[in-house]
This record gives C-alpha cells, sequence and structure tokens, in this order.
C-alpha cells in the first residue's frame, strides 16, 4: 500500500518502537507476576495450617496415676500428641467424675501424623501410617479449624504451637510505639508547618528529619540496644524497648505525612480565623488541625502497618528467644509477630513451615486491613473537603 | 554531630531564657508562647534523635577501635569475632558480600523498576495506571521478613534445583536468592522516583520530538531518557542505599559464614547479618564481638548517609533546572 | 492567479472531551503560499493547525471527523501511520524548543534518525544548509558544539526553524512563531519565512494582523470554531465579505 506518508524505513522504525514499547510491558507483566506467584506461594504453603487434624481414641482414665501415657493404646500415643495427653489429668480436675471412666475422644494428632493427614513431607514411620490409614477408613480421623493458632504461645511442639502471645506482643508493642511516635511526630509537623518560618533552623530541621528516615531499621536497633537497654537498664525484648525503638523509628513518617495533610489545608481558614483576631494556636487548634486530622491518621495508621512488619531491630532487642507465655505487663519479655514468623521459620519441624506461612498470612491480613482502612479514610477526607 | 549537641543546647538554653523573661501581661500570650515552645521541643527531640543514634554507634564504634586496628577492619579478609583464641576482626568479606547482594538486587530492580516507570509515565492510559501503580506499591508494602521466608522456603530450593540440573552444585544459602527477591521488594521504589522524575521532564522537548516524526519510543529514548538520567542515577543510588542496609531478607535466606568471593552461587554473610548474629549470643555488651557490630553499623550507617545525600542533591539540581519549564 | 491544491481540508469536526471545537471546516490550502489563520483567542486556528499534522492525537481525549488530504491522501485514513505525516509536515512553535544538546545537533538529529544523512561529511553539510537558510550560520558556524540554550530567543526560533528544514518536509506549520519574540527578532523570522515561501508551503497562525497583511498570500478567519472567511490577502483585508471578519478587523466585538 504504497502512500506519500510510508516509506521502508519508517516501517523499520515502527517495529523497532514496538519492540520498545512491549519490553517495557512485559517488565511491567514481570514485576506484577512475581507478586501473583509471591502471593499464591505463601499462601498455598499456609492455608493448610488452619485446620488440625484429630483422632477418635479410647481414654481409659482409671489407668492414670503418674504417667497418663498409659491411658491410651501404645500404638495410638504414637500418633497423639504429648501435650494432649500430658494435659489428661486436668480433665480430670475438672470433672472429677471421669477419674474411673473409660472414654473416647477426639485426640489432637502430633505434629508428624498432621503433616501425613495433610499431605505434606513427614516422618512418620510406615507402620504408623498404616495406622492413619486404618483409621481414616473407620472414620476416626477428622480436621478441624485450628482454634490453637490463635489461643496457644509459642511451643516445642509444632501441633501446640499458637500465635497468641505474638499478637498480643504486637498489640502492647504497637500501643507504645503510637504513644511515642503520634504526639511528638505530629506536634513537630505542626511546629514545621504552622509555627516555624522558613529560615536555615527550619531547613536544618527537615533535613535532619529526611536523614532519619534513609537510616537503615536495623541501626536503631542498635540505638535501643545501647540506650534503652544499655544505658537505662530497661528490660530486654519488652514491648516497651520495642515499642520506643519502633516509635522513633516511624517518626519521619508521621511527620512527613501530618505535615502534608497540613499544607493540603486551603491558606484561606487561617486567614479567615487570623481576620477574626484569633492567635496562631487557637487557628490551628480550633480550624487547622479538625480538617487535616484525617489525613494525619491516615499516615498514622500507614505509618502502624510499617511499624507492625518491622522484624530486624527487635531482633536485636532480643525478641529473638523462645516465647511460650503471653506477656502481661510492658515491661515482661515478649514477643511480636514478625519476630515470631522469624523463630518459627528456622525450627526444623515440618510442622512449623505450614505454620510460618500461616502466621505470614494473618500478619498480612492485619496490614492490608490497616491500609485499607487508611485508603477508605483517605478518600472520604478528600470528598468532604474537595482537596 | 557535636554541631547538633551544641546548637540543641543553645536553643535549649534562650528557650528557657525566653521563658522567663518574657513578663507579658496578657495570660493568653504566656499560653500560646509555652505552646510553641513545646511544639520547638518535640521538634528538638526529632533531631536530638539523630544525634544520640550517631552519638551511640560513634561511641561504641570507637570503644572497639581502640583495641583494633581501624585499617585491618576495612580491608583485612577474615572475620571470626567468636573465636576464643585469635579473634579477627578483618571485615573485607562482609562489606564484599553486602555489595555483592546489593548489585544482584540492583540487576533485577534497576531494568524492571526503569522500563515499569516507562510504561506507566509514557504509554500507560491513565486508567491503566491507576490500576498498575497502585498494585505495585503493594510490592513496596509487603514486610521484610516475608520476603525472606519467600527466598529462603521457595526460591533458595529452586535455584539449587534449577542449577542441578544442569549439573552445578549449589549452597541453600547462595547470594543470588536473597539478591533477587531484594531486587523484587526495591522495584517499587525505584519505579516511583523515576516515574515522578519523567513527568518532570518539560512537555516542550517531547512536543519538538513529535513534531519532527520521531516515535514515542524514539522520543523516550533519545530525548526523555538523557535528561532525566542524573534523576536516574539518583534513584539507583536510594535503591542500592536500601539494598545495602536490608536485614531480614539476607538473615533468612542468605549464609551465616564471611566469604570473600564473586560467585553469586555461593554462600555469603553481609553486614547486617553480622550486627544480627553478634547478639544472639550470651556475651557481656562490651566484648569485642558486640563492639565489632557497632563498628560494623558505624560503617553501614556512613555509607547509607552519603549515598542519600548524592541522591537527594542530585534530584534536587535536576528540579531546579526544570522547574519553570513546564509552567 | 490559481495555484494548485496541497491540502484540502473536507468537514473537519474535533471535539476534545465533549466540547466540539472544530465545526465543519472545508477548505483548501494552495501550494507555494503562505496561508495565514487569523482570529481571536479560543477560535480553534492553532486546533486546525495541529489538527494538520495530527499532533492533536497526542492529548488523550480527542476526537476527529472529516479528512484533511495531503497530496491525494487522506491522512486520517486507518492505514496512515501519524508519524509518517509529520515527517511531511513540520511544525514551529510559539516558544522555541531547542533541545537540551548542542546547536549541531539540533539540527542533525532528526535528520538522521530518519535516515536522510548519514553521520560524517553529509551530516556536516546539511547542517551548514540548514543553517545558511534560516540566516545563522555566520553567527553561530564556530560555536556548533554549544548547547542550544545559550543563544538567544529569536535565534532559538531561526534554530528550530532549521531542525524543522533540514528534514525536508513538504509543508511547514507555524503557530504564533513571532509572538514570544521582539519586534526585531520578529521581523527577521518574517523575513526568513517569507525566503521559505519558494521551497516549502506554509501555514502561519497569527494574532498579529499587521503580520499576516505583511506576508500572507491568502487569509483564513476563523471564529468560535467556525471558518468565517477565507480568502486571499489583500481581499480579505481591504473588502472582507462578511461582517463578522470586518468587525474583527476593526478590533470591534
Amino acid at each position: 500500500m504504497k502512500h506519500p506518508f510510508d516509506s521502508a524505513q519508517l516501517k523499520k522504525r515502527q517495529r523497532k518502537s514496538m519492540l520498545f514499547k512491549s519490553t517495557a510491558l512485559l517488565m511491567v507483566a514481570l514485576a506484577l507476576l512475581f507478586l501473583v506467584v509471591f502471593l499464591f506461594n505463601i499462601a498455598s504453603k499456609g492455608y493448610s495450617a488452619f485446620t488440625q487434624s484429630y483422632i477418635y481414641v479410647t481414654v481409659d482414665f482409671s489407668k492414670i496415676k503418674n504417667n497418663p501415657r498409659v491411658a491410651i493404646e501404645r500404638q495410638h500415643r504414637r500418633v497423639i500428641s504429648n501435650t494432649w495427653i500430658r494435659n489428661l489429668p486436668n480433665l480430670i480436675k475438672e470433672n472429677p467424675s471421669l477419674k474411673n471412666e473409660t472414654k473416647k475422644l477426639w485426640a489432637l494428632a502430633n505434629s508428624e501424623a498432621d503433616q501425613y493427614i495433610k499431605g505434606h513431607d513427614n516422618k512418620l514411620k510406615s507402620k504408623d501410617k498404616a495406622l492413619i490409614e486404618r483409621l481414616k477408613k473407620e472414620n476416626r480421623i477428622k480436621r478441624k479449624f485450628n482454634t490453637i493458632l490463635f489461643t496457644h504461645g509459642d511451643s516445642q511442639m509444632p501441633e501446640n504451637s499458637g500465635f497468641f502471645s505474638a499478637i498480643k506482643g504486637t498489640i502492647m508493642t504497637i500501643i507504645i510505639t503510637m504513644l511515642v511516635g503520634f504526639p511528638i511526630g505530629v506536634m513537630t509537623a505542626i511546629y514545621l508547618q504552622e509555627f516555624a518560618k522558613d529560615n536555615r533552623i527550619k531547613q536544618f530541621i527537615e533535613i535532619n528529619i529526611n536523614n532519619l528516615a534513609a537510616v537503615p531499621s536495623i541501626l536503631f536497633g542498635l540505638l535501643g540496644l545501647a540506650i534503652f537497654i544499655n544505658f537505662l537498664g530497661m528490660p530486654r525484648a519488652s514491648a516497651l524497648v520495642g515499642g520506643l525503638t519502633l516509635g522513633i523509628m516511624i517518626l519521619p513518617i508521621i511527620i512527613v505525612t501530618a505535615q502534608s495533610a497540613l499544607r493540603s489545608v486551603p491558606d484561606s481558614i487561617r486567614q479567615a480565623g487570623f481576620a477574626m483576631g484569633l492567635t496562631r494556636w487557637q487557628v490551628v487548634r480550633g480550624f487547622v488541625l479538625p480538617l487535616a486530622m484525617p489525613g494525619i491518621l491516615t499516615g498514622s495508621i500507614i505509618s502502624l502497618a510499617q511499624a507492625i512488619g518491622e522484624t530486624a531491630p527487635l531482633l536485636l532487642l532480643g525478641m529473638i528467644t523462645f516465647m511460650p507465655d503471653a506477656p502481661t505487663l510492658v515491661t515482661d519479655a515478649t514477643t511480636v509477630m514478625s519476630a515470631q514468623i522469624y523463630t518459627w521459620s528456622s525450627m526444623p519441624q515440618n510442622g512449623y513451615i505450614e505454620r510460618t506461612s500461616a502466621a505470614i498470612l494473618i500478619l498480612l491480613g492485619v496490614m492490608v486491613t490497616l491500609n485499607l482502612l487508611a485508603i477508605t479514610l483517605r478518600s472520604r477526607f478528600k470528598k468532604r473537603f474537595n482537596l | 554531630m557535636t554541631l547538633n549537641t551544641v546548637l540543641i543546647i543553645t536553643i535549649l538554653t534562650l528557650l528557657i531564657y525566653y521563658l522567663y523573661s518574657n513578663k507579658s501581661k496578657k495570660h493568653k500570650d504566656r499560653f500560646e508562647k509555652s505552646i510553641e515552645y513545646l511544639l520547638i521541643l518535640a521538634s528538638l527531640i526529632s533531631i536530638a534523635i539523630l544525634s544520640i543514634l550517631e552519638h551511640s554507634i560513634l561511641y561504641h564504634s570507637s570503644k572497639f577501635f581502640a583495641d583494633h586496628s581501624i585499617w585491618y577492619f576495612f580491608t583485612g579478609t577474615q572475620w571470626s569475632a567468636d573465636s576464643l583464641t585469635n579473634p579477627q576482626f578483618g571485615a573485607l568479606p562482609l562489606f564484599v558480600g553486602t555489595v555483592m547482594i546489593a548489585l544482584i538486587a540492583m540487576s533485577v530492580a534497576l531494568p524492571i523498576g526503569l522500563f515499569c516507570a516507562i510504561y506507566l509515565s509514557q504509554f500507560a492510559s491513565s486508567k491503566t495506571r491507576e490500576i498498575i501503580k497502585p498494585t505495585l506499591e503493594i510490592l513496596a508494602g509487603i514486610p521484610t521478613i516475608v520476603y525472606g521466608f519467600f527466598a529462603a522456603a521457595s526460591v533458595a530450593p529452586f535455584v539449587v534445583s534449577l542449577f542441578s540440573s544442569i549439573g552445578v552444585e549449589v549452597s541453600y544459602s547462595n547470594a543470588l536468592s536473597s539478591g533477587i527477591v531484594l531486587g523484587i521488594m526495591i522495584i517499587p521504589m525505584i519505579t516511583s522516583l523515576i516515574d515522578d522524575v519523567m513527568l518532570s521532564v518539560p512537555q516542550s522537548y517531547t512536543k519538538a520530538s513529535f513534531s519532527l516524526g520521531l516515535t514515542k519510543s524514539e522520543t523516550i529514548l533519545f530525548i526523555i531518557l538523557p535528561v532525566a538520567s542524573p534523576a536516574i542515577i539518583a534513584a539507583s543510588l536510594l535503591g542500592i542505599s536500601r539494598a545495602l542496609g536490608e536485614t531480614m531478607i539476607v538473615l533468612m535466606a542468605a549464609g551465616l559464614r564471611p566469604n570473600l568471593t564473586l560467585n553469586p552461587l555461593e554462600d555469603m554473610t553481609t553486614v547486617t547479618v553480622r550486627i544480627v548474629d553478634a547478639f544472639s549470643g550470651d556475651h557481656s555488651f562490651s566484648s569485642a564481638e558486640t563492639l565489632s557490630a557497632f563498628a560494623l553499623g558505624f560503617a553501614l550507617f556512613i555509607f547509607t548517609l552519603i549515598l542519600n545525600t548524592l541522591s537527594i542533591y542530585l534530584v534536587k539540581r535536576f528540579h531546579n533546572r526544570y522547574r519553570y519549564s513546564n509552567l | 492567479m490559481s495555484s494548485s491544491i496541497k491540502i484540502s481540508i473536507e468537514n473537519l469536526n474535533l471535539w476534545y472531551d465533549k466540547k466540539q471545537i472544530l465545526h465543519n471546516i472545508s477548505m483548501d490550502i494552495f501550494q507555494n503560499q503562505i496561508t495565514a489563520f487569523i482570529g481571536s483567542s479560543g477560535c480553534g486556528k492553532s486546533t486546525l493547525l495541529r489538527s494538520i499534522n495530527r499532533m492533536n492525537e497526542l492529548i488523550e481525549e480527542c476526537r476527529i471527523e472529516g479528512s484533511v488530504t495531503i497530496d491525494g491522501k487522506n491522512i486520517y485514513d486507518k492505514d496512515v501511520d501519524e508519524v509518517g505525516v509529520r515527517q511531511r509536515v513540520g511544525m514551529v512553535f510559539q516558544q522555541p524548543n531547542p533541545f537540551p544538546k548542542s546547536i549541531y545537533d539540533n539540527v542533525a538529529y532528526a535528520a538522521k534518525v530518519h535516515g536522510i544523512v548519514k553521520k560524517g561529511k553529509e551530516c556536516d553539510e546539511l547542517v551548514e544548509t540548514c543553517l545558511k537558510k534560516v540566516f545563522l550560520w555566520d553567527e553561530v558556524k564556530d560555536i556548533l558544539k554549544e548547547q542550544a540554550t545559550s543563544l538567544s530567543g529569536g535565534q532559538q526560533q531561526r534554530l528550530c526553524i532549521a531542525r524543522t528544514i533540514a528534514i525536508n518536509p513538504d509543508i511547514i506549520l507555524m503557530d504564533e512563531p513571532t509572538s514570544a519574540l521582539d519586534p526585531i527578532s520578529g521581523g527577521h523570522i518574517e523575513e526568513l519565512i517569507v525566503s521559505l515561501k519558494e521551497e516549502f508551503h506554509i501555514i502561519i497562525v497569527t494574532h498579529n494582523l499587521k503580520q499576516a497583511q505583511r506576508i500572507a498570500d491568502h487569509v483564513a478567519f476563523f471564529d468560535s470554531g467556525h471558518l468565517i472567511e477565507y480568502a486571499p490577502s489583500n481581499i480579505l483585508f481591504n473588502t472582507p465579505q462578511k461582517r463578522q471578519t470586518e468587525n474583527y478587523l476593526r478590533g470591534i466585538e
């Protein structure tokens, strides 16, 4: 099709240009592919941890004197959780009438049996596998929702390990983080945005904040270690120390987002306030802050989500240890969700692989919720004030 | 750093002076002033933190360097901090390992990030952009520990089996796995920075280019990218800085053994991993091993600070040059 | 004097988003003439100009109906690549916009991409020829390697014209090429435009009526996206046929 605007040269150039554009699109697809593969991978590894296997066995309570293990048939003992067996005397304490009875109960399967039942890699011996198959045929195996994951703390036995102490530890740590980060951060932002004149001191402060934002997170761990634990003698691995350290770490984000929220309040509002004879603080407190608050909260929620995901500094502060019980005071040694994930990931048993993934899913779930909250808040804010 | 402290002390003194010398009649004025001082105090805390950070790291590092040679620290190749008989603190293997993994990360993040930015800013319609950009941001929001788990549990075994299928034996803690995953994590940061910059390239250039019969791709390659290049370099510096300071991904997927090598298929360790490792044992706070962690932290701090400052300087210069061109 | 037709615009309608900017424009542009588009701000003259080299399409929500036929081919046909159109229809803008490159590269660049010349002697000759045609050669022949931004406004605009003619177009579109310049530089550009008339077909948008009178052969007057009157220059300026044209020329609303 020859016409005056066509040429072979042009066609060649267009082909090369198409190649360039396709490469760019390909890279975008690649990046998105990573995201999909990654999420799918984690989800597929973790979803099985949300169920737990139970085996229907006969328990002869009359046989329990010193050793509860004898209450159960030997062959069944090999596939049932030892922790569950050790808990049998407590059942008698709660219900003394059980003392001489023989009952059929759903017992918690031990980790290797559980892994076998779920079809994962396991170390179960072949005769135990055969047992499980027989029990399956007799309908004595079932999988229930894994409440242990949410109610128990860490344990030496994977089947008995839960995320609860980590969740509680995170909540306590985060409260301290916000108590530190929010007031100081917002006040700094108010000062920089509303009060400070545009001079060298203000620039100096802002440069410092930017530098603080760029510091690798692990160095805050060193800071917490050197100052809070070593110099001030605060307890290691406590929510207090963790919260203080994280609070300092998220300061720059809170400051920057709060400043931006304050900046987006139209100047006409301030002018109106001044025209009424109000002082600067009265204008800020009565007019500017309320309008900027949704934006400030959005930024704070986002920084909160980031803090929840932080691990490295907390590891340095000691949250690397085995933590079975949930903390009660902020000064108790504790662990947080991210640190718990780290310790579980280094445990050898197969049962921990699925639990680590499940814990990651829970953590991601929390972060997604927080981010969605922040986003809806931000769009509501934009709509209400047409900013 | 001492400038910070001097400044803080001067300002605090001034504050106290003004607070008590200001005999204002109006209660309202005094209240107003004290609110302002409270806010100033909050701001000073922010500077103070950086200052305290610098000081504590510097203090403990200097205690380390009092007993150990700085020269050997930066050039020595033997790191055996936990040896009881003759601990050596040559950190070169650590620095090399850190840089290696960071470079692997950048070789993933820069091409992908650059092209994503090109696509988003030049080719994508506004609707597509509105969908893709936030989606990429999700990659940035995923906690690094999750990336680390992915690297250790999925990527590393994959790399091992990939190479064993061609007969090459590769360690499970190979640097490649952590490098690649680290790169994926950095992609959104690079994309966002470069995208921002490309949108600031003056439209007069692109208009001229199109009117001369250049295609969009040619315009991007020959006009936009050269103009944006200082800012692209700045974005890379920022990416490298981020990669150097990253802990969890390398902690979970890379090795613990200091290994001076250029082979990405081997296991090696980084400065950040070493710092965590130094505190996982039972030693006193002032032992050489813990102090060496502070020395490493100091080196990391200085290096990332330099990279970040350079990056910000380049971006500022770029924006100043073209500030009035799009009006 | 009848000249043959170079560009034939038929029933051209254009919308940005939902708003219609051009209404049913039909006109013929003649060969080797300087045609001027005049009219008040927002009348659509620049938009029409951009329709001739398909630069409007760079703005996302632009819709066009109708045809613009150059050398017998409608440039809006499906099989026409707009990049190819712009090689034949060059454009000079109101604000001089040289590339952030050397003076030499500014002129040579697009020509090299189009394969008109190869690097080396061929290219040097092209640069010299084009710079001579815009009367810039003597001023810059010793500083060819310097950045184009070091030139004055008038020189930069001439450089832009040189760059445009380097790719050997047929038609040159000029969108208020002198309004950003001082009167003396503007005058030089006007002389330049007249000298280019032999080789190129030129359409110029201007809000400067005196300028149109000075250099245009044909003038088209637009108002609110409609073509009101189109006639040889002396007829339109001395004996306008439409009341609207007359009012515009007199500066009356």
